[in-house]
């Protein structure tokens, strides 16, 4: 009846989820992104439960493959990564660390909470992830990746990827 | 809950979003500029994963073990559930912008009506995809008002585009016999109001783009029940042929 003394525990797992990079901006982690919603073993299964970010986001398929590799690298035999949709993944998600990881790397940070409805950031002050001046603009609602805006700051005149709130 | 009606309101807002991104994506590399590309790209990549989402569910709820590759690849014209708008072509850019207007300002109400759904299946991908919808209509009509109040040339080109593509809106709007039964037992919204809701946001913004719907117009419709235009056999032969000449091939 014992459980076999290698099976790691919950709280471990998530400690070595927030070393698995997120593919596109790999200075984030699955968890500080906010995607990882659950982590349980059912039986000798460890089931991982994520949220995709955007309905196509490329990301998530790898997301899953990248975690199911490491899981079985740190030596669990039995992983299986489920999908779930609801509630849906929103910016809001995205932890303090994360904004701060995503500053330093070099996209602006979602800015404010996600009100329902209104995915407008109108009127958002958003500040530039080089020099900080919050006198910038958008150049496009669309970037290099579903999550990104294109901005621009009007002060040290360098274009920037804008991790839109969403 | 009849499954199958359940599985054919599935297809046609799967198929909506298929043949829709698959229009769009068709600009990719040949925007007039380089953000309008990135936009483009951006917005078929979300059509085409809620397409994803939608093939899934009509897939398993007719059990035959079709997933949605084998639904979107392997499916002849009438077999598809889009309406004639999405299939309509691409024209000139103010002619794919005033297209996905016109369907962005149902598919939002739309979605938000389902994700009150008492299919919680339903409800699921509608609460998902309906904040990616809203962020398309708030481009599509923001450019539409654009270049309707733009330019003379720009002006001209919208309400061309507008005059096409106005008779295709009507099939959004009405219910047909297995939209009225679902919407009666609480799985979709009452299109009725939709339809309210869809004209609530057009018109001021037509109205702002200085351009007018034609009057009198024709409702032309027949997509929902696999009755399409020529469009759409042009758009399956370029999106099916590679799994069609070989079958099962893989990336």
């Amino acid at each position: 009846m014992a459980e076999a003394p290698t099976k790691p525990s919950v709280g471990d797992i998530w400690r070595w989820l927030e070393d698995a990079p997120d593919p596109e901006i790999p200075v984030l982690s699955v968890v500080d992104l906010g995607i990882v919603r659950a982590v349980e073993w059912r039986g000798e299964t460890l089931i991982v439960t994520v949220t995709p970010t955007y309905s196509a986001c490329p990301a998530t398929s790898v997301i899953a493959l990248d975690v199911e590799a490491m899981l079985r690298r740190r030596g669990i035999a039995d992983v299986k990564i489920e999908t779930r949709l609801v509630p849906p993944w929103t910016t809001d998600w995205i932890s303090e660390k994360g904004r701060e990881k995503l500053r330093a790397y070099g996209i602006a940070p979602p800015e404010g909470a996600v009100c329902a409805g209104a995915a407008k950031a109108a009127g958002a002050r958003i500040a530039c992830p080089r020099c900080g001046s919050t006198n910038t603009e958008e150049i496009s609602r669309f970037g290099s990746t579903p999550c990104k805006a294109s901005w621009r700051c009007k002060d040290c005149l360098e274009p920037f990827d804008y991790f839109k709130s969403f | 809950m009849s499954d199958a009606a359940l599985e054919e309101f599935a297809l046609r807002m799967g198929d909506n979003c298929l043949i829709l991104g698959q229009r769009v994506s068709a600009w990719c590399g040949y925007a007039p500029a380089l953000e309008e590309d990135i936009a483009m790209a951006n917005v078929a990549l979300d059509l085409i994963g809620q397409a994803k989402l939608w093939l899934a569910l009509a897939g398993a709820l007719e059990g035959k073990g079709r997933d949605a590759d084998a639904l979107a690849f392997l499916r002849d014209a009438r077999a598809f559930r889009n309406c004639l708008l999405v299939e309509q072509p691409n024209g000139d850019y103010g002619q794919t912008l005033m297209r996905q207007f016109l369907f962005d300002a149902w598919h939002v109400p739309m979605l938000e009506g389902l994700a009150a759904s008492r299919e919680e299946r339903v409800a699921a991908i509608a609460a998902k995809t309906a904040k990616e919808a809203a962020y398309h209509r708030d481009r599509s009509a923001d450019l539409v008002i654009r270049l309707g109040d733009g330019g003379e040339e720009s002006r001209r080109r919208m309400q061309t585009a507008l005059d096409l593509l106005w008779p295709f809106a009507g099939e959004l709007l009405a219910a047909d016999e297995t939209e009225a039964r679902l919407a009666g037992e609480g799985v979709i919204p009452d299109l009725a109001d939709i339809a309210k809701k869809w004209t609530a946001f057009v018109e001021p913004a037509l109205e702002e783009a200085t351009l007018v719907p034609p009057k009198d117009a024709p409702v032309r419709k027949g997509g929902k029940q696999g009755l399409h235009t020529e469009a759409l056999g042009y758009v399956l032969a370029e999106m099916q042929w590679l799994q069609r000449a070989y079958p099962g091939a893989t990336w």
